[in-house]
Formats: C-alpha cells, sequence, structure tokens
C-alpha cells in the first residue's frame, strides 16, 4: 500500500460456483499485477489466460477483501479479490 | 442482541425462534427458506449450496444490522445453511421480534429480500432426471462502497 513500493504486487484471487468450474476447479489463485492495478485490469488480465478463463465475465460483480467494489478499486499486496456470480441464496 | 451466521450445520428453527423475544414484545415473524421438491417442472432430489463463508458471514451481519436500524428491535436472528442438502430442509430461518407486528413482518421480509440480493451464495440444484446444474442468479448491483 506504500507510495514507495515497486514492482508486481501479488493478490488472491477466489473464484466460486459456476465461475470455479469454467476454469477447470481450484478456489485460490495467486496473480501478479503491475503496481496500482485496478479490479478491471485483473478481470482483463484473468480473461487473456484462454480456455475457460476467456468466459469469465468482462464486468463482474467483485468483493475486495470482503466487500463488494468497484472496477477503478487500486489493488494492493495480499488482497483477496473475489469474483462474484449472480448470487443464489435463499 | 441480534445474531446471525453461515453454517454447514442443519438449521434448527425452535433455536433461532429462541434467540429473540422479550416481555416487551407482542410479536414475533420467523419465515424459513426450504428445499422443494421441484423447480419449473422437474423433480428436484435435492440442493448444494456454496458460499464466500467469510464474506458471507460479514455480509448477513450487516444485512441485520440494516434491518435492526430499520426496524428499531435489536431482537433479531438469521442463519443461512451451506452444504448439501435434502428436499425439505431449512436453507434459511429468520426470526424477528418487536412490539407489534409490522416492524417484525417488516424486518423478516428486508431481510430475506437483501440476502437474495447481495449474500455471496450459490445453489446447484440436483435433479432425478438430469445432470446438476448452476442456478441463475441476481449480480448484486451496488459495485461501489456500500458504506461503512
Amino acid at each position: 500500500m506504500t507510495e514507495t513500493n515497486s514492482g508486481p504486487v501479488d493478490v488472491t484471487v477466489l473464484l466460486f460456483a459456476a465461475h470455479r468450474e469454467l476454469v477447470g476447479g481450484a478456489r485460490d489463485t495467486i496473480v501478479s499485477l503491475p503496481e496500482r492495478a485496478t479490479v478491471d485490469t485483473l478481470l482483463a488480465r484473468l480473461r487473456a489466460r484462454g480456455g475457460g478463463w476467456s468466459q469469465l465475465p468482462r464486468r463482474a460483480a467483485v468483493a475486495v477483501n470482503r466487500r463488494y467494489a468497484g472496477g477503478d478499486t487500486v489493488l494492493a499486496e495480499g488482497d483477496e479479490v473475489a469474483l462474484i456470480p449472480p448470487v443464489a441464496g435463499g | 442482541m441480534s445474531w446471525s451466521d453461515v453454517t454447514k450445520d442443519p438449521i434448527d428453527p425452535g433455536a433461532v425462534l429462541a434467540r429473540v423475544g422479550r416481555p416487551g414484545d407482542g410479536a414475533v415473524a420467523f419465515f424459513a427458506g426450504v428445499v422443494r421438491d421441484e423447480n419449473e417442472g422437474r423433480p428436484v432430489s435435492g440442493m448444494e449450496y456454496e458460499g464466500y463463508d467469510e464474506m458471507a458471514r460479514d455480509e448477513l451481519a450487516g444485512i441485520v444490522a440494516e434491518a435492526a436500524g430499520r426496524a428499531g428491535t435489536q431482537r433479531i436472528a438469521a442463519v443461512h445453511r451451506l452444504g448439501r442438502l435434502a428436499v425439505g430442509e431449512v436453507s434459511v430461518a429468520i426470526a424477528v421480534s418487536a412490539p407489534h407486528r409490522a416492524e417484525a413482518f417488516a424486518a423478516a421480509r428486508y431481510i430475506i429480500e437483501e440476502i437474495k440480493k447481495r449474500l455471496p451464495v450459490w445453489k446447484r440444484e440436483h435433479y432425478l432426471d438430469r445432470e446438476a446444474e448452476w442456478l441463475e442468479g441476481s449480480l448484486p448491483v451496488e459495485r461501489g462502497n456500500r458504506g461503512a
């Protein structure tokens, strides 16, 4: 989070339900991003991995550190970023 | 004083009800969501709930706190179940007590509607006659900061 920090930041990406199955099963993935990368940057990177990843939505509901967050949210080292498919509780 | 949880354990409606009520409350509203045996004409054998457990717990506590503020009662209990459930099992239970019925009903209604809009939980329906599938849900619309 410090401004002096340079180089990539590692975030943990969590996938659930239909998203998780699209990419073949693992709930957690570590992704390295450039400094000051946003949620939208991350989504674009994930989709660029090809295969099932490319079927992830271009814009999805996302939670950063367990709170819903906008696509322009800047990510920091160690953030937990969850892609939230349309919810169906109850 | 309000209580909420997201759990893999079976829900005991009586235990949820027992968490609310006081001598000044003349109304108790209780809602339970139950796995039913069909969906759009297809026979259902059960339901599998997956959740982002850690966030779902926080989000449900937030929903309950909002309901408490709106209804003016702290006597609220809400619990959502995760895991594989059979037909007839309780997936969600909400109990609210208040001096009068209007606040109790309103708070229970608010909680179940918000759960459906934003609790990070997904369900896969299992059928008797074909492969299981994830049910269509609703995209949480407020993507920005949802207040403190």
